[in-house]
């Protein structure tokens, strides 16, 4: 077995300019899909060591790293659920499938509001990096079955765990029969990803720019800068939409936007855009279904906002 | 090596490891504080003796010397906050009748006697800080020799001051293995390292159990300041955000607790004590009806063990 990558092109998405697609219509002619998909993440305090990247920076016990994210469950995650409540969305979960196990409270809470589980591997501490084709399926299927095993239904969409990814990762996830990928950050509108299953499967937007953890941690913005950033993304993506129909989701961790002294910023982001009469506040899952069965009616299959 | 990645020792209920129960805050019986206020406040002044010799720890604490021996620059300027910062914090503090925390270095009792008696006169109650900021609490320091650092910072502080010590807060709130075994050998009844919560809660030991009193990372100084880079006016906003938020949740879900950590070496200085100031101002002034401003060991104390 050689440790040397087999490098190629992205071949996974068509290339398609904006402004040379066909409208994309949403339900009740709305602008603009908006979703917000909360990670709901366990890290593990003593991980095994992967060669390909580091769990944590600190030695063990990783004290600084780990209770951090601890809080984002015992603290940020009932807040933030409030918070969505408030406005009317249904958070659309990353999920770290051990989690289930872990912390079957955090489940019921949102089973209980019928919010979306998706997949984000067994645990945010695990990677894809290292593990041969094999490998990768089973720990994909043993945390869609883990997952499916806790609230009933199979989850439709994959955030590799701490995106981390190889050359198969969508593909085997399409084949344990997932419907969407939120690893692509490609475009501002759902497309078409090619599988070599050939099965109906689509990227939907999931903005890493507006992901609350790469906006404090890595950008380093201000609370209220962040929550002006989201107000701003929302204003270009509606205006647009009224052209043909945008996604706008605002990822997010326990651990970031639940704490007190930036809740207020995301409240007046999320007051602004449910604010709005044009929006179809909806979920991961009902945006990728919607696509795909929009996608066979107008365009008989050959792309969701195709150029061809 | 591959099978390991896919091998789950602690995947069960609760957490991954014993120092404490998984609970989320909101399933906790409220906490009712004193007066009924809904927010605790506690104020800790970190005073911290930087070591001029250019060993580096196996962790970096926040505000460690960066250049070749000898740093003039860094030493210089951390020292700073013992000769100056810390008497422009203590004026404040006593204007406002607050009732902060210190957590000291042990070097310094040695180093600044003057300055331990000054401490000593304004009847706070002191933390152990660790011996030194180069003294870190991280990976595989020997046993006997990290004991001796905790038994010698009691020692020589206990020597100003006719209270025993309780509380503990590591340099970089880093801790080996064996750190709370060692503070509980050495008769420290809390440490606040662990971020994981807003409120007191049971931490065990194999000497014993003891309490971790959560401090606040993400709001203090040193990392809003000089790791975020934000401005003095968004730190004071981002406190006053907390505060606002931790009050209307107190208020409806029973006591909540803001955690502020100041270091007179960054915050002392001219340009950034002003935001000190407008801190306590709002906090002890605007929102004196609903805070409750304490000491560390009363607001333990008047936390009614909630998780058992």
């Amino acid at each position: 077995m050689s440790e040397v990558a087999q490098f190629s092109e992205l071949s996974l998405y068509d290339y398609s300019p904006y402004d040379e697609r066909p409208k994309l219509v949403w339900p009740n002619g709305a602008r603009l899909a908006f979703w917000v998909a909360p990670n709901i993440e366990f890290y593990e305090l003593d991980p095994p060591s992967n060669p390909h990247r580091k769990p944590w920076p600190h030695p063990y016990p990783p004290v600084p790293g780990y209770s951090i994210r601890d809080y984002g469950n015992r603290v940020g995650h009932q807040r933030q659920m409030a918070l969505l409540d408030k406005y009317g969305v249904r958070g659309s979960i990353s999920l770290s499938a051990a989690l289930c196990e872990h912390h079957p409270e955090i489940i019921a809470l949102c089973a209980e509001r019928n919010w979306e589980f998706f997949s984000h591997g067994i645990y945010n501490t695990r990677y894809t990096y290292g593990l041969t084709e094999d490998q990768e399926r089973e720990m994909i299927e043993d945390a869609m079955d883990t997952i499916e095993r806790a609230v009933g239904q199979r989850p439709a969409g994959y955030l590799a765990p701490a995106l981390s990814h190889s050359n198969h990762t969508i593909d085997l996830f399409a084949e344990a029969g997932g419907l969407y990928t939120c690893d692509l950050f490609h475009d501002d509108q759902p497309t078409w990803v090619n599988t070599r299953s050939g099965k109906p499967f689509v990227s939907i937007p999931y903005s890493l720019e507006l992901n609350d953890t790469i906006a404090y941690v890595v950008q380093k913005r201000e609370p209220r800068r962040y929550g002006e950033s989201i107000r701003r993304a929302f204003d270009q993506l509606y205006a647009e939409g009224a052209d043909s129909g945008t996604v706008m989701c605002i990822p997010t961790h326990n651990y970031q936007v639940s704490c007190p002294h930036r809740l207020r910023a995301f409240e007046e982001a999320l007051e602004y855009i449910t604010g709005h009469s044009d929006v179809w506040v909806t979920t991961g899952r009902e945006i990728a279904e919607y696509v795909i069965d929009y996608g066979r009616q107008q365009l008989q299959g050959s792309a969701v906002v195709p150029s061809r | 090596m591959s099978d390991e990645l896919l091998t789950y020792a602690q995947r069960h209920y609760g957490m991954d490891h014993d120092r404490y129960r998984w609970s989320m805050l909101q399933d906790r019986d409220p906490v009712v504080w004193p007066d009924n206020k809904p927010l605790a406040l506690w104020i800790n002044l970190s005073v911290q003796h930087f070591p001029l010799s250019g060993e580096k720890p196996v962790v970096a604490p926040p505000g460690a010397l960066t250049m070749p021996y000898p740093d003039l620059r860094h030493y210089t300027l951390r020292d700073y906050g013992n000769r100056v910062g810390i008497f422009r914090l203590l004026t404040l503090m006593e204007r406002y009748q607050a009732a902060p925390s210190v957590a000291i270095s042990g070097a310094l009792a040695e180093r600044y006697p003057r300055l331990m008696e000054r401490l000593a006169a304004t009847g706070y109650e002191w933390l152990g800080h660790g011996w030194n900021m180069l003294c870190m609490h991280a990976g595989e320091i020997d046993v006997a020799i990290e004991s001796e650092w905790i038994a010698r910072t009691r020692e020589v502080l206990e020597a100003f001051t006719d209270r025993s010590l309780k509380g503990w807060l590591s340099p970089g709130r880093s801790q080996t293995a064996n750190t709370p075994e060692l503070l509980v050998r050495n008769g420290f009844s809390y440490q606040c390292d662990w971020v994981n919560d807003e409120l007191p809660y049971p931490f065990k030991t194999q000497e014993g159990d003891m309490t971790c009193l959560p401090s606040c990372l993400e709001l203090d100084d040193v990392f809003v300041l000089t790791q975020n880079l934000h401005s003095e006016d968004s730190f004071v906003q981002q406190v006053t955000d907390a505060a606002d938020w931790l009050i209307e949740e107190g208020q409806a879900q029973g006591g909540r607790l803001l955690a502020l950590n100041f270091h007179p070496w960054l915050v002392g200085q001219p340009h950034r004590i002003s935001a000190v100031e407008k801190i306590l101002e709002a906090l002890l002034v605007t929102r004196r009806d609903d805070i409750w401003h304490a000491p560390p060991s009363a607001i333990i104390d008047a936390a009614i063990d909630p998780i058992g």
